[in-house]
């Protein structure tokens, strides 16, 4: 009873504070100097129609550098945990069936998710054919995707694609950038990793796209700080400004924000492919 | 006005499948029913003139967390079974 009782006075309570904050809010009228500073700035400084853009890559561009690296960090974190558990399930392996098939198991652990077509159906049967009566492993082949799955990704996924690379490209003209096109190239992705069951993604492909891109970002922020003088790290203006509204203007914003959509991109595709092959291989 | 009344509705419709969610027995409902709370966010973030916000909510929250979490339940049941047989 004093436990309900308790927690009805604290949702009164959250209420009361909510209720002040709702009575006290006003939208405001006009912006702040802030803000009409950054939109005033976007047009004339910048040369960006797309306000947003210009506060995201240019005015708080170390901001934008910090959220891809915190991404960097949670992929590297998920691929870290998924590879461990698949090379402790080849540890249990050794440890039941004995020395002959230690080979086996290092070289599908040590091929990672990188094999072809046909390098998965051999390590697969060499062990499950090894494991036999073991009946708790967990080896099962991938049932297929349906008909309307397969012709729908064959479709769909260029499509998908070209809107990911088009959202990025035009980051700094249109609602959208980096982050956004990269995720919809990702999930163009996810969609022929499930519609099709011999699609298997390079992983070096996407480490090299990956680390290249985030490279270049960088170099990008420190090109400003060369060309332009101390205080202007992930400048863009060294590039030449543009023609208003042209898909080469605003200095270095489109090169950024098509790097930004590339890593982003690499990087959830080789999460989703990592997660969905983890499962297979254990 | 039709402005308003439309983010009543999306306000409404999100509170509904936050509800549910809680209530519902089965986890698939469940997530599904967190996408949908993404995707009524997304179209109201339209409404209020965001689009770049909107976007990023509807693939994000509407399009990738739903997967990943279904992709976690697929894991989860397929491990239980393994240690049931």
């Amino acid at each position: 009873m004093i436990k309900y009782l308790l927690v009805f006075v604290a949702v009164l309570g959250i209420g009361w504070i909510l209720w002040q904050l709702g009575v006290e809010f006003q939208t405001a009228q006009e912006l702040n100097p802030l803000a009409s500073e950054y939109v005033r700035g976007s047009t004339s400084d910048l040369n960006m129609p797309n306000a947003v853009t210009a506060v995201v890559v240019s005015y708080r561009g170390l901001d934008t550098l910090g959220e891809v690296t915190v991404l960097f960090l949670a992929t590297a974190g998920i691929g870290f945990l998924l590879k461990r558990r698949k090379r402790s399930a080849g540890l249990e392996i050794d440890d039941t069936d004995g020395a002959a098939n230690v080979p086996v198991c290092d070289e599908s652990a040590l091929a990672g998710l990188e094999f072809d077509a046909t390098g998965t159906t051999d390590p697969q049967n060499n062990l499950s054919n090894s494991l036999g009566s073991l009946s708790n492993s967990a080896v099962k082949t991938r049932t297929e995707g349906s008909e309307i799955l397969k012709t729908g990704a064959n479709m769909l996924v260029p499509m998908i694609v070209v809107l990911g690379i088009y959202i990025f490209t035009h980051g700094h003209l249109s609602p959208g950038g980096g982050f956004q096109g990269g995720v919809v190239i990702a999930s163009g992705i996810l969609m022929l990793i499930m519609a099709e069951t011999r699609f298997h993604l390079s992983h070096l492909l996407l480490h090299i796209s990956e680390s290249l891109s985030g490279l270049a970002y960088v170099a990008m922020g420190l090109a400003g700080l060369i060309l332009l003088g101390v205080d202007h790290f992930l400048d863009p203006r060294y590039l030449l400004a543009g023609q208003f509204l042209a898909l080469f203007s605003a200095g270095a914003v489109p090169v950024i924000y098509s790097l930004i959509g590339i890593k982003v991109g690499s990087e959830l595709a080789s999460v989703l492919a990592s997660i969905q092959h983890e499962g297979e291989e254990l | 006005m039709f402005e308003t009344i439309t983010l009543i509705f999306l306000g409404l419709i999100s509170v509904a499948a936050a509800i549910f969610a809680i209530y519902t027995r089965r986890v698939v409902s469940a997530v599904i029913a967190s996408g949908v709370i993404s995707l009524s966010a997304s179209i109201m973030f339209l409404l209020a003139a965001a689009p770049d916000v909107a976007m990023t909510e509807a693939t994000i929250g509407a399009g990738l967390t739903t997967v990943i979490f279904l992709y976690a339940l697929k894991h989860i049941r397929s491990s239980r079974e393994g240690r049931d047989d």
